[in-house]
């Protein structure tokens, strides 16, 4: 690949340009102690000169290129292609693409078809050659301007020192482009969906049933947008992952902090975080294979009729899940209440668990509050299990024997084998990510705001 | 006197209420051991199931067939010439041998019910034995090929023989033939080294998980380089340099956010970015790298930053009085006594997005693909993923293979933990 190639090229190229840069601070000076700076800095400071433009060059060509070859083929099209609306034309020139690299084509070849590839051909080859020879020479014109204008009173420590920082600084923002990047993204094609379906029947709507027609007189055509099911659904499941999850990570975390000895709790804690590592497809797996048989023969047994998909089996092992979540957190909570509250709860004559009960626990409250939000939101986030394990089809109960389905269930049987990006079906996937997004982001600000308020100061 | 009976009252109303509250105590101290050891069991069933189905994955029935090479079927031009050797219908070589053993079976669903006692594999097998070798042709040989998925579920007791022959998949006859064969003794137990040289493939015989570590492999290299030094840069940017002023609080709550979004909003923004906006491949380890590593990145930054925290301001101190400047400090004495710290966080969040499934199907990394990816642009597939597709197929042999390629991805992920827990207690120091 030519972008490896260049990579390669400029490394050798600073190599030179650090050595060069060094050895002619050194030339200026009878001694190093007579510069400004360590000599290697004049190195570093070529290097920097030389890389960076060169690479903000590369970067956004990479990223430029594609939609300037576009626009170039188009303008070499037919009047009839060209005039294409923007979806088909897209449909189009991704087959001329492809047919370029020697991959499959989704339609007849024809002249026009192998036209636009030969031109893509031979623009990309031209591209190519350019973007190396350009950073190439800006690299080297870049170097050579830094290596003239270096002198022994040049403060190249400050400099590089300073540049160094702001290159630092760039990689914390990354976090923020990543933010922008999801809401946007997001937004976007939610927008996009909420002009084929009005925003009141998607918060409102009672039936959830996404279908689109392909033609207007289509049996079944009239697809229907309610997320209500989707959202009864999800809190259905994570009610039940948390009512196995909270009992059970509290009291395991108040006997491992309380109770235990050191040796038990130095085994005990990190095999129960072996549940927090394990990956959510394995529980998934193990939640229709063997909890879901289990739960149905158990009802069979007593004469309930128990759905292979039900809420109970899928939020039951998402419990599982969230067990070390839970314990962890309240763990770090109930220890960082300080010693003397215990000692003196016992001075008064209270035994172990009217301590930890009455004293202990209050005092830990709003960590563990905090603590079981941060795992809800994550059993609402929760994927693998639920499209393991949950079912398919929306079905608004608050019977946790029956399926149901989830947000993020229908967001992956949305997308998943479909390329097409303007039917109100998969754009609904976007909206249900907004949702799901905006709902965690609330719990987790929540969350934490319910730690840092409530949280009793200790000295 | 009443003063002298009361002492004696009191201590005995203490006594019975001490007796009560000895006795909650003793019932709340037993709630919180049955949490822990319900928590443990719920580990222990886990992984007993999983590791009961998948050890038997781990062997697989091979069927010793004695094979004639005719010369007329198979290179009828008499040239030898290995593409003409290539194109020769090897599946009639296996039928030929299977009849030769139960010259009794006629019609054409007998017959077809004979031939499926072996996997479809095996004619590729003969294909190539005689390619490489083509003086076979016209001669014969003894040669292991493998059961079908079916025989081998019969084989190792998983399709049960006591079932009326309707409710299962292989009937009376094939099980009186298999039985035959295996009183022949050609009827062998082997371990399955396939399993983990193959890619996927739609016979459960013939499936392995190489092609799916492959993918696994390229996407977290990808992640790896991207999250790792962004991460690094990011966590000392923050704790060495920044000023605490409103855009540092804004990126740190970001970054705490991010940590807490749920996986699958990262897939949709990877395909509404990577592959909608930018044109990425689908399916490709490139993409699914840089969306695990957006995601593993806070995960990266929170532990380094604890790390870089935990090195004394002392040592800054001492090396700023030494003369050294900033970035001297940071890049000479802070970073590398934090390294082992960053690293565990390192391989744990690497860890993470190894055994993530969810964003990689939004990016199409759920396509069924044969073939062993080779760049970081072919469709790929990884471990978790390829778990999730056996995992929906209807086949009884899926089951025992997903439980294998499970039992494989835990043992990855457990030797990661591991070395993160070595790490961290070789390199461990107390200021």
């Amino acid at each position: 690949m030519s972008i490896w190639i260049i990579a390669a090229t400029l490394l050798v190229v600073s190599a030179l340009g650090y050595r060069a840069g060094r050895a002619k601070a050194l030339s200026l000076v009878g001694h190093a102690r007579e510069l400004n700076s360590l000599p290697g800095y004049y190195g570093s400071w070529v290097i920097l000169w030389g890389v960076l433009p060169a690479t903000l060059l590369l970067l956004s060509w990479v990223a430029l290129q594609p939609i300037v070859l576009d626009q170039l083929v188009v303008a070499g099209l037919p009047q009839e292609i060209a005039a294409l609306e923007p979806s088909r034309l897209g449909l189009f020139l991704n087959d001329a693409q492809n047919l370029a690299s020697g991959n499959i084509v989704s339609r007849e070849v024809d002249e026009t078809l192998t036209a636009a590839a030969a031109r893509y051909r031979d623009l990309g080859s031209l591209a190519s050659a350019a973007r190396a020879g350009s950073v190439v020479l800006l690299t080297l014109a870049g170097m050579t301007l830094a290596y003239r204008r270096i002198n022994r009173r040049l403060r190249a420590m400050v400099k590089v020192e300073r540049a160094f920082e702001l290159i630092l600084a760039t990689g914390s923002t990354i976090a923020i482009f990543t933010t922008i990047g999801i809401v946007l993204s997001l937004l976007f094609e939610a927008i996009r969906f909420f002009r084929l379906v009005p925003l009141t029947e998607f918060l409102f709507g009672l039936e959830w049933s996404p279908q689109t027609a392909l033609r207007a007189d289509q049996v079944g055509s009239s697809g229907a947008f309610g997320a209500i099911p989707l959202l009864a659904g999800t809190f259905l499941v994570s009610l039940i992952a948390m009512m196995v999850a909270v009992p059970i990570g509290l009291f395991s975390a108040i006997y491992m902090s309380e109770y235990a000895a050191p040796r038990v709790r130095a085994v005990a804690k990190p095999v129960l975080e072996i549940l927090a590592g394990v990956p959510t497809v394995v529980y998934g797996f193990f939640a229709a294979l063997t909890v879901a048989p289990l739960f149905r023969g158990a009802g069979e047994a007593i004469g309930l009729s128990v759905s292979s998909e039900s809420a109970l089996a899928a939020g039951g092992v998402m419990g599982i899940m969230i067990i070390p979540f839970v314990s962890s957190l309240s763990d770090d909570v109930i220890r960082a209440v300080p010693q003397s509250l215990r000692e003196a709860s016992y001075g008064l004559g209270a035994t172990q668990s009217e301590t930890i009960r009455k004293i202990i626990f209050p005092a830990a409250l709003p960590g563990i509050v905090g603590g079981i939000l941060l795992a809800v939101s994550r059993a609402i986030g929760e994927t693998m299990i639920v499209v393991m394990a949950a079912g398919l089809a929306s079905n608004l109960t608050a019977n946790p024997l029956e399926a149901v389905t989830t947000v993020t269930v229908q967001i992956v049987t949305l997308l998943i084998g479909d390329q097409e990006f303007d039917s109100a079906k998969t754009l609904a996937a976007f909206a249900l990510g907004l949702m799901l997004f905006f709902i965690t982001l609330v719990l987790n600000v929540v969350a934490l705001h319910v730690v840092r308020r409530y949280r009793e100061q200790y000295e | 006197m009443a003063s002298g009976r009361n002492p004696n009252l009191t201590t005995q109303a203490v006594a019975k209420s001490l007796r009560r509250r000895y006795r909650a105590e003793r019932r709340f101290k037993a709630v919180c051991i049955g949490a822990l050891g319900l928590a443990l069991t719920f580990l222990a069933v886990l992984f007993l199931s999983i590791g009961l189905e998948a050890y038997t994955a781990f062997w697989q029935h091979w069927i010793a067939l004695d094979m004639t090479y005719d010369a007329e079927l198979l290179d009828p031009t008499g040239t030898r010439n290995p593409e003409e050797l290539a194109r020769g219908n090897y599946n009639l070589v296996v039928r030929g041998a299977l009849q030769e053993l139960f010259p009794e079976v006629e019609g054409r669903s007998d017959r077809r019910a004979l031939a499926s006692l072996v996997s479809s594999g095996a004619g590729y097998r003969l294909q190539e034995r005689v390619v490489e070798d083509p003086s076979l042709v016209g001669t014969s040989e003894r040669v292991w090929v493998l059961a079908d998925d079916d025989i081998d579920m019969l084989l190792k007791g998983h399709i049960s023989r006591d079932v009326p022959e309707g409710a299962r998949r292989v009937s009376d006859q094939q099980i009186a033939w298999i039985d035959h064969l295996g009183e022949e003794g050609r009827v062998e137990s082997r371990f399955n080294a396939r399993f983990f040289r193959s890619g996927d493939s739609r016979e459960p015989e013939l499936a392995g998980i190489w092609g799916a570590a492959v993918g696994s492999a390229y996407t977290l290299l990808v992640t790896l380089l991207l999250s790792f030094p962004l991460g690094v840069s990011a966590a000392l940017y923050l704790e060495e340099f920044a000023p605490r002023n409103r855009w540092t609080d804004l990126i740190e709550v970001n970054i705490n956010n991010l940590a807490a979004v749920p996986s699958i909003v990262f897939g949709l923004l990877g395909l509404a970015v990577f592959l909608n906006f930018l044109h990425l491949p689908r399916s490709a380890p490139l993409v699914g790298g840089l969306v695990l590593s957006l995601m593993t990145l806070p995960r990266i930054i929170i532990p380094a930053r604890a790390a870089l925290q935990a090195v004394p301001p002392s040592i800054r101190e001492a090396a700023y009085g030494l003369g050294a400047s900033p970035m001297q400090v940071v890049f000479h004495h802070v970073l590398p006594l934090a390294l082992p710290g960053i690293l565990t966080g390192t391989i744990i969040g690497m860890g993470q997005a190894l055994g993530e499934t969810a964003p990689l199907l939004m990016i199409g990394m759920v396509a069924f693909i044969v073939d062993i990816p080779s760049t970081l642009t072919d469709p790929a597939t990884v471990l978790p993923v390829q778990i999730y597709l056996w995992a929906d197929s209807p086949e009884r042999a899926f089951v025992e293979k997903t439980s294998a390629a499970i039992l494989c991805l835990l043992g990855f992920l457990i030797l990661m933990n591991l070395a993160a827990v070595v790490l961290r207690q070789r390199t461990e120091k107390k200021w």
